[in-house]
């Protein structure tokens, strides 16, 4: 060692090429900066959300609460069993059912936008909100002893609407074309809307249940809820994520994606049918929560550097954060009573997204 | 390198192309040259694989109608006569899409895909501009870009649909002579339609002349040229003139 040592010094090693200095390159798409803030919202917003409710639990029970519940750590909470019930059983499934529900529509709304590059797009644009309104208003109407079918004839509802708008939009149009498509579900959309207002007005006196359900609503989230809907929010986040460089590849358009060696219309038929599976299993168990599917996606493209692999993975962590705290807001505003969560997410979501708009607007113009 | 024989395309009962048969050279500039609706897009689209089509076009030996895209992307490049230029796409990102044929279903881009297309960037002068939107950039700008991007797929053949019509003449000749440079540099096959005739005749090697679909004359410029065939073909009355240095000038002539 000792010898070696002398020899080094007197003939250094040739400068490493990093010292030279590198060749120029690009760099890397990434979405960490906006992933890990998004991800600080939404873990204030979870703990926002089980904080809060009538009664009265304190911040430091609420957290051994939750730590007690992490396996094999063996902490005991020493909370009474009555508080630790409300958090486990009533404001937690509450707080994740609204996160997967909020992750679905604005990751959906993401892809929607991205596939039939319109801004407007929502994961509702396909038919998606109509089915479901008319699978779930045909079970109120039908009777309460059906009360336990609702999400699956929402379900049902939303899948067989988007499968209709599909194929009537095949047939109709170039294959593949998304402007027949679009047309095909605001056709499709307008048909079982009548429907849905047909049977409703037959039934008067459910007015208020049909209603209730339209404007959205987490009133009665359990874990059932949860389980019930969570391998489809899964399986639906999973393809969107996979598919988010696709995306940008689509934004310059279906001609020069061809060209590029992607199967466009392939591509496409995957991220519809996941984001509607998602989707539709979300709105089974929320009722037509809007807005937060053109919000949020939006938001987080005005704010970021627009590609989609980081306005999806960023709209599914934010779009939880932010329908978690609509919801805080429409049980807390005019507790005890609660005001539906569409209202809340439209009354908010609006005028945030106006702001954004604006300030990234005079921004860009310096 | 690009083998046409007996090519067609119909679009419902429209005969867009007929009995379309070329070869073009490794190397070579071959200029499509036509009326509006001659075809010369829907020829580009053709051998891009982007439309059905009868007859064979054959692109290295790879049949073009069999071929999988993501192959087909290795080997032919297309840039559209307008390009979908999103204009909150960052030029470094856009350029990174021609990559594309290179990389997985589900994977994304290596060092070395950035490290080929900040090369590019470099050698087309727009190194500087890699973070910037594309919306703030100027038209010549977007065309050396477009340009980056097509050459990202590294494929030996370029297919360009009227590459300079959005340019004004300074930028029209600039963009050619960049192209032409790059074909020399990288050994490609470029195929272009182009509406300047005397421009056309400057640059391409050689000409195709397309009148309905149709292969109604080809060779060197100063054999398509003619104000014969011109004046019949383009339906306006077409002067060609030389100038001092010998090149071909078309001039169309006003009816008196």
């Amino acid at each position: 060692m000792s010898t070696t040592l002398p020899d080094q010094r007197a003939a250094p090693v040739p400068s490493p090429p990093a010292v030279i200095g590198p060749g120029p390159t690009l760099h890397r798409v990434s979405a960490r900066r906006p992933i890990v803030v998004a991800l600080g919202a939404l873990v204030g917003a979870v703990l926002l959300g089980v904080s809060m409710g009538p009664a009265d639990v304190s911040f430091s029970a609420t957290l051994r609460v939750l730590v007690a519940h992490i396996p094999l750590l063996h902490f005991h909470s020493g909370v009474s069993r009555i508080d630790s019930n409300i958090l486990w059983q009533i404001r937690l499934p509450r707080v994740v059912l609204g996160g997967l529900v909020g992750a679905m529509l604005a990751g959906g709304g993401a892809a929607f936008q991205g596939v039939f590059r319109n801004p407007l797009a929502d994961p509702y644009l396909l038919g998606v909100a109509a089915g479901a309104g008319l699978g779930a208003t045909a079970v109120i109407v039908a009777g309460p002893h059906l009360s336990e079918l609702l999400p699956l004839a929402a379900f049902a509802g939303a899948v067989g609407a988007v499968t209709l708008t599909y194929l009537i939009g095949a047939t109709v149009g170039r294959q593949g074309a998304t402007a027949s498509i679009v047309l095909a579900g605001v056709a499709v959309a307008a048909l079982l809307t009548a429907i849905q207002t047909f049977l409703q007005q037959q039934h008067a006196q459910d007015l208020q249940a049909v209603y209730g359900w339209i404007l959205g609503s987490l009133t009665v989230a359990t874990w059932s809820d949860v389980v019930l809907i969570l391998p489809y929010v899964a399986v639906s986040a999973v393809v969107l994520l996979a598919h988010r460089r696709l995306l940008d590849v689509l934004r310059v358009g279906e001609d020069e994606a061809d060209s590029l060696g992607v199967r466009s219309s392939r591509v496409r038929i995957t991220v519809v049918a996941a984001a509607t599976l998602g989707t539709a299993a979300a709105v089974a168990v929320s009722g037509l929560i809007g807005f937060v599917g053109i919000i949020v996606p939006h938001t987080v493209r005005l704010t970021t550097n627009a590609s989609y692999r980081v306005v999806v993975p960023v709209s599914m962590i934010g779009g939880a954060a932010f329908l978690i705290l609509a919801d805080v807001a429409a049980r807390t505003v005019l507790a005890p009573s609660e005001i539906p969560i569409g209202v809340v997410t439209a009354f908010v979501g609006a005028p945030f997204f106006l702001f954004v708009l604006r300030s990234r607007r005079v921004g860009r113009s310096t | 390198m690009i083998t046409l024989d007996t090519v067609s395309v119909s679009f419902g009962g429209f005969r867009a192309l007929t009995d379309v048969a070329e070869q073009v050279g490794s190397g070579e500039w071959v200029g499509i040259i036509g009326a509006n609706g001659a075809g010369k897009t829907t020829l580009l689209r053709a051998v891009a694989g982007l439309v059905g089509h009868g007859g064979e076009i054959l692109v290295d030996g790879t049949a073009v109608s069999s071929s999988p895209p993501k192959r087909l992307a290795r080997l032919v490049a297309y840039v559209p006569q307008q390009p979908e230029l999103p204009p909150d796409m960052t030029v470094g990102h856009y350029v990174l899409l021609g990559r594309t044929p290179h990389i997985g279903y589900f994977a994304s881009e290596t060092s070395e895909d950035r490290r080929i297309c900040a090369e590019l960037l470099d050698s087309l002068d727009l190194a500087a501009m890699a973070p910037r939107r594309l919306a703030t950039l100027s038209g010549g700008e977007l065309q050396r870009l477009v340009l980056a991007r097509a050459l990202a797929q590294q494929a030996p053949v370029v297919l360009l649909d009227e590459p300079t019509s959005a340019l004004d003449l300074g930028r029209r000749v600039e963009a050619l002579e960049l192209v032409d440079a790059l074909r020399r540099e990288r050994g490609l096959t470029v195929l272009s339609a182009l509406h300047d005739l005397t421009l056309a005749g400057q640059f391409a090697d050689r000409l195709m002349l397309l009148a309905d679909g149709r292969v109604v004359a080809t060779g060197k410029p100063d054999e398509v040229l003619t104000e014969d065939s011109l004046t019949q073909y383009f339906g306006t009355s077409v002067r060609v003139m030389r100038s001092e240095d010998g090149d071909l000038v078309v001039v169309p002539q006003r009816a008196r």
